[in-house]
C-alpha cells in the first residue's frame, strides 16, 4: 500500500517535473526577444556571453554586486543543495562510482550549509522590512518546504537512521518498473513526500528561476546591434507605415 | 503647486542611504492623462474603453507572446530583495512600491491571476490579484514613477529589467485608452512636425543662422550649420532641445565646430529633426519604429553617407541598440563607419588622430564632474570596447579641461543614478517625483563638491540637462551648473585660422620667449 502509493507519487512527480520544465523551456524558446537589450557593458561575442552566464550561475555575480548578505546566504544554500543532490545520486546507481564516494563526506557537511543558508534567507525575509514587504505567503512556504526537506534528511542521517539499503532498492526498482518495499519510517515518509511536492511545484513557481536566467535577454544577448541586424519574426511582418502619419 | 523645497525630506549626506518605508507616500503622484487628440495619432483609443479589463488582459497575453523579456521576467523573480534599495525613486521617496520588485509585482500579481495555475486557483497563496480599477490606478501612478533607467537590472541575479515591465504596463494602458499626455502628445508632434518641441523648419533655420553668426563673432570663421542640405556627408540627428534650450544649444555649437575642423560636410534634417524617440518610453514597438523610419527616410532623401547622433541618452539607446532593427538595413551608407555613430565617437576618433587642438585653460573656470546618463551607461555602447560609453566622454572632457573629478564609484558608470526625469517623466505635473528622484545623484554631487570643490557637472543627455536645470537649485546648486559635454569642447577647441588659434600661437611664443629669457 505505502510502497504502491509512493511509487505512483514519484512517477507522477517526475513526469510533472520533466514535462513542466520542458513546457517552460519550449515557451521561453518560442517567444522572441524583438530588441537587443543586454544590460551594458555587455560582452560583444557569443563566447563572452557564455562566460557572463557562467559567472552568474557559478558566482552569482550580479547578486554579489547587489547585496553581500543575500549573496552569502543564497550562495551557501545553492551550493550546499548541489552537493547534497550529487551525494543523493548514490541511491540511484549501482555500483556507486568513485567520484560519488569521494564527495560523500562533503555532501554530508553541505547539508549544514544548505540549512544555514536557508535559515539566513528566511531570517532576512522576516527581519528586513523591505524584504518582508515584498514577500507573499508562498515565498515563506517555499523556504519552509526546503528547510523541512533538509532537516528531515539530516534527521535520518544524524538522529534516527532509516533503512537506506531498502530505500535504495525501492528507487532503483522504480527505475526498472519493479516495486520493492519502501520502509515505513515516519521521517522517510515526510522527507520523500516533501521532495515530491517540491518536484511538482518546481516548474510552475518561482523555482523556475534557474531556467529563466538562461533566457534573460539582458544577460544572454551579445552587444553587437550595429554589426548584426536583429529582427523578430513578428516585427518583420509589420506593415510598412513608413511616412509620417 | 507647493514650494518645491518642501519635497526634500531631510539632510542625509550618503547617496545610497536607505529611507524609512513610507507606504503610499507617492500614490497620489500621477501625470496628466492623455486626451483623445493625443491618443489617436498613435493608434490608441481616445479614452478608457468600457471593456478595458478584458482588453488589458488580452493585451497582456499578446505581449507575453511577443516579448521574451516580459514572459521570463514575470516568471523568474524569487523576491530575494537584491533590487529593493537600488531605485533612485525609492531612495528619494521611501514609497515601497518604488522598490523595483514591488513595482513589477503590480503587474506580476495580475499576470499570476490570469495566466498561471497557482494564481488562478490559489491567488491568496502567491499574491495574485484581480485586475480592478484600483489596480489600474496603481499602475498609472507607479509605472509613471519608473524612469526605465535599468539600474535594478544591473543587480538582479536574473537580469530582470523593470524597464521592460514598465514599458509593457504603459503599452497595456495605452491600448485600453489610458495614456500619458506628456509622452503621447510629444510623439504626435514628431509625426506632425518632425520634432518633440514642434519647431517648424523656418524656426530651425533661423536658430541655426543665429548660431552661425555667434560662432563667427567668436572665432572669425564661417562655421556652417546646414539644414536639409542634399549631398552632405553626415546626417546629424540631435534632440530638438539642442536647438532651443540651455545648456543644450552650446553643445550643438560644439558639434558644428568639430565637423568644421574635421572638414566633414554635414546637415540637419527638418523632417527628422529629433533624436529623441518617446516610442520607447511607452513601450510601443510600432510608434518607436515609425519615429525611427523618419531618420531612414531623411538619410535616403538627403543622400548622406553617415548618420551621427547628438547628445541624448535614450535616443542613443534607441539609435545604437534598436535603429538597425527598426529601420535597417543601412547598406546604402558608407560601410567604413558604424551606423549610427555618437557625436562623442566622432570627436574621440578625431582626437586619437591628433586632428583637434584644445586650449584647456579656456575651461579653467570649471571644476568638472561627469554624469553618466542611464540609457547610455546601461543600454548602449560607444567605440569598440564594452565600457567605451564611460571612457570616451571622459576622455573628451579630460582633453578639454584641466580639472576633472569623478563622483563616488557606486554612483557612476554602470551604477549611475538617473537624473530623476528620464523615461517620459520630464513633465511639470511630476515635479515632486522629479525633485525627490534626483536626490541620490544630487547627494553624490554634493560629496564631490565637498571633496574636490567641483562646481559643474557635464552630461550627454537632453533630458538630464533639462531635468538638472530645474532640480539643481533645490539642492544648493545654480541652475547653470549643468553643462553639455560638447559645450566644453566648444569652449576649448582651437579652430584652424580662428582668433583663438592666433591667441594661442602668441601665448606659446611668449612662453617660449620667457623660457629662453630664464
Amino acid at each position: 500500500m505505502l510502497t504502491g502509493l509512493f511509487a505512483l507519487l514519484f512517477y507522477v512527480a517526475t513526469a510533472v517535473l520533466v514535462g513542466g520544465l520542458a513546457m517552460k523551456i519550449r515557451r521561453y524558446w518560442s517567444v522572441p526577444a524583438p530588441l537587443k537589450i543586454p544590460t551594458t557593458p555587455a560582452p560583444t561575442t557569443t563566447s563572452g556571453v557564455a562566460f557572463r552566464l557562467a559567472r552568474e550561475v557559478v558566482l552569482f555575480e550580479s547578486l554579489f554586486k547587489a547585496n553581500k548578505w543575500i549573496w552569502v546566504f543564497g550562495w551557501i544554500f545553492h551550493f550546499g543543495l548541489l552537493l547534497v543532490l550529487l551525494r543523493h545520486l548514490r541511491y540511484f546507481v549501482n555500483p556507486v562510482p568513485e567520484v560519488l564516494a569521494f564527495i560523500q563526506p562533503f555532501g554530508i557537511l553541505a547539508a549544514f550549509a544548505m540549512v544555514a543558508g536557508l535559515a539566513g534567507l528566511w531570517a532576512r525575509r522576516i527581519i528586513v522590512p523591505r524584504i518582508r514587504y515584498i514577500s507573499a505567503p508562498s515565498d515563506h512556504l517555499m523556504l519552509a518546504l526546503l528547510l523541512a526537506i533538509g532537516l528531515s534528511g539530516m534527521a535520518m542521517k544524524f538522529v534516527a537512521h532509516t533503512d537506506i539499503v531498502a530505500v535504495k532498492a525501492f528507487f532503483t526498482g522504480l527505475m526498472t518498473l519493479e516495486l520493492r518495499p519502501l520502509p515505513a519510517d515516519p521521517l522517510l515518509i515526510v522527507h520523500l513526500s516533501l521532495v515530491a511536492v517540491l518536484m511538482i511545484i518546481f516548474p510552475f513557481s518561482k523555482l523556475v528561476h534557474g531556467v529563466g536566467l538562461f533566457f534573460s535577454p539582458s544577460r544572454n544577448q551579445a552587444d553587437n546591434p550595429r554589426e548584426r541586424r536583429h529582427l523578430a519574426p513578428w516585427a518583420a511582418k509589420l506593415p510598412a507605415r513608413g511616412e509620417a502619419k | 503647486m507647493a514650494d518645491m523645497s518642501d519635497y526634500i525630506i531631510d539632510d542625509r549626506p550618503d547617496p545610497l542611504e536607505m529611507p524609512e518605508i513610507a507606504c503610499g507616500a507617492m500614490a497620489k503622484s500621477k501625470p496628466f492623462v492623455a486626451k483623445p487628440d493625443h491618443q489617436q495619432p498613435l493608434g490608441f483609443p481616445g479614452e478608457l474603453l468600457p471593456d478595458w479589463k478584458e482588453r488589458a488582459i488580452d493585451k497582456m497575453g499578446e505581449l507575453l507572446g511577443k516579448y521574451r523579456s516580459l514572459q521570463v521576467y514575470l516568471d523568474s523573480c524569487v523576491k530575494c530583495g537584491a533590487c529593493t534599495d537600488k531605485c533612485h525613486y525609492f531612495l528619494g521617496t521611501g514609497d515601497p512600491n518604488n522598490m523595483p520588485v514591488a513595482r513589477q509585482d503590480l503587474l506580476r500579481k495580475v499576470y499570476r491571476r490570469y495566466f498561471t495555475f497557482s494564481g488562478k486557483y490559489m491567488p491568496w497563496l502567491v499574491g495574485a490579484q484581480d485586475l480592478t480599477e484600483e489596480v489600474l490606478d496603481d499602475w498609472y501612478s507607479y509605472f509613471h514613477q519608473c524612469s526605465q533607467c535599468r539600474r535594478c537590472s544591473v543587480f538582479c541575479p536574473y537580469g530582470i529589467d523593470t524597464a521592460e515591465v514598465s514599458m509593457a504596463a504603459r503599452e497595456i494602458m495605452d491600448s485600453v485608452g489610458k495614456g500619458q499626455k506628456y509622452c503621447n502628445e510629444i510623439i504626435g508632434k514628431v509625426f506632425k512636425v518632425g520634432n518633440n518641441l514642434g519647431l517648424p523648419k523656418g524656426a530651425i533655420r533661423s536658430t541655426l543662422e543665429g548660431l552661425e553668426e555667434e560662432i563667427k563673432e567668436e572665432t572669425g570663421l564661417d562655421v556652417r550649420m546646414p539644414l536639409d542640405e542634399k549631398g552632405a556627408e553626415v546626417l546629424l540627428v540631435t534632440p530638438s532641445a539642442d536647438l532651443f534650450a540651455e545648456p543644450h544649444i552650446q553643445g550643438l555649437m560644439g558639434y558644428a565646430k568639430v565637423f568644421h575642423e574635421a572638414g566633414v560636410t554635414w546637415t540637419l534634417s527638418s523632417y527628422a529633426s529629433e533624436a529623441a524617440n518617446f516610442g520607447m518610453f511607452i513601450g510601443s514597438y510600432e510608434n518607436m519604429r515609425d519615429v525611427s523610419l523618419r531618420i531612414r527616410k531623411a538619410a535616403l532623401d538627403l543622400g548622406v553617407k553617415r548618420i551621427v547622433f547628438g547628445e541624448c541618452g535614450h535616443a542613443w539607446r534607441v539609435a545604437y541598440s534598436f535603429l538597425n532593427t527598426l529601420a535597417g538595413p543601412f547598406d546604402f551608407l558608407d560601410p567604413r563607419y558604424p551606423v549610427p555613430q555618437h557625436i562623442c565617437e566622432f570627436t574621440y576618433d578625431l582626437m586619437k588622430d591628433n586632428k583637434l587642438v584644445f586650449d584647456k585653460s579656456k575651461n579653467d573656470q570649471y571644476r568638472l564632474t561627469f554624469h553618466d546618463s542611464c540609457n547610455v551607461a546601461r543600454g548602449s555602447r560607444m567605440g569598440d570596447m564594452p565600457g567605451g560609453q564611460f571612457e570616451i566622454p571622459r576622455a573628451i572632457l579630460r582633453a578639454s579641461c584641466n580639472h576633472f573629478f569623478d563622483m563616488a564609484p557606486e554612483t557612476i558608470k554602470e551604477q549611475t543614478f538617473c537624473c530623476g526625469g528620464g523615461g517620459g517623466l520630464l513633465t511639470d505635473d511630476l515635479m515632486e517625483l522629479r525633485v525627490k528622484g534626483a536626490q541620490p545623484r544630487m547627494r553624490a554631487l554634493q560629496q564631490v563638491r565637498e571633496d574636490h570643490g567641483v562646481t559643474h557637472m557635464a552630461a550627454i543627455c537632453a533630458i538630464c540637462k533639462a531635468q538638472f536645470t530645474k532640480v539643481m537649485p533645490k539642492y544648493g546648486f545654480e541652475m547653470d551648473s549643468i553643462l553639455s559635454v560638447h559645450q566644453m569642447v566648444a569652449n576649448a577647441i582651437v579652430l584652424t585660422g580662428s582668433t583663438q588659434a592666433r591667441e594661442l600661437a602668441e601665448k606659446m611664443n611668449a612662453a617660449a620667449g620667457n623660457g629662453r629669457a630664464a
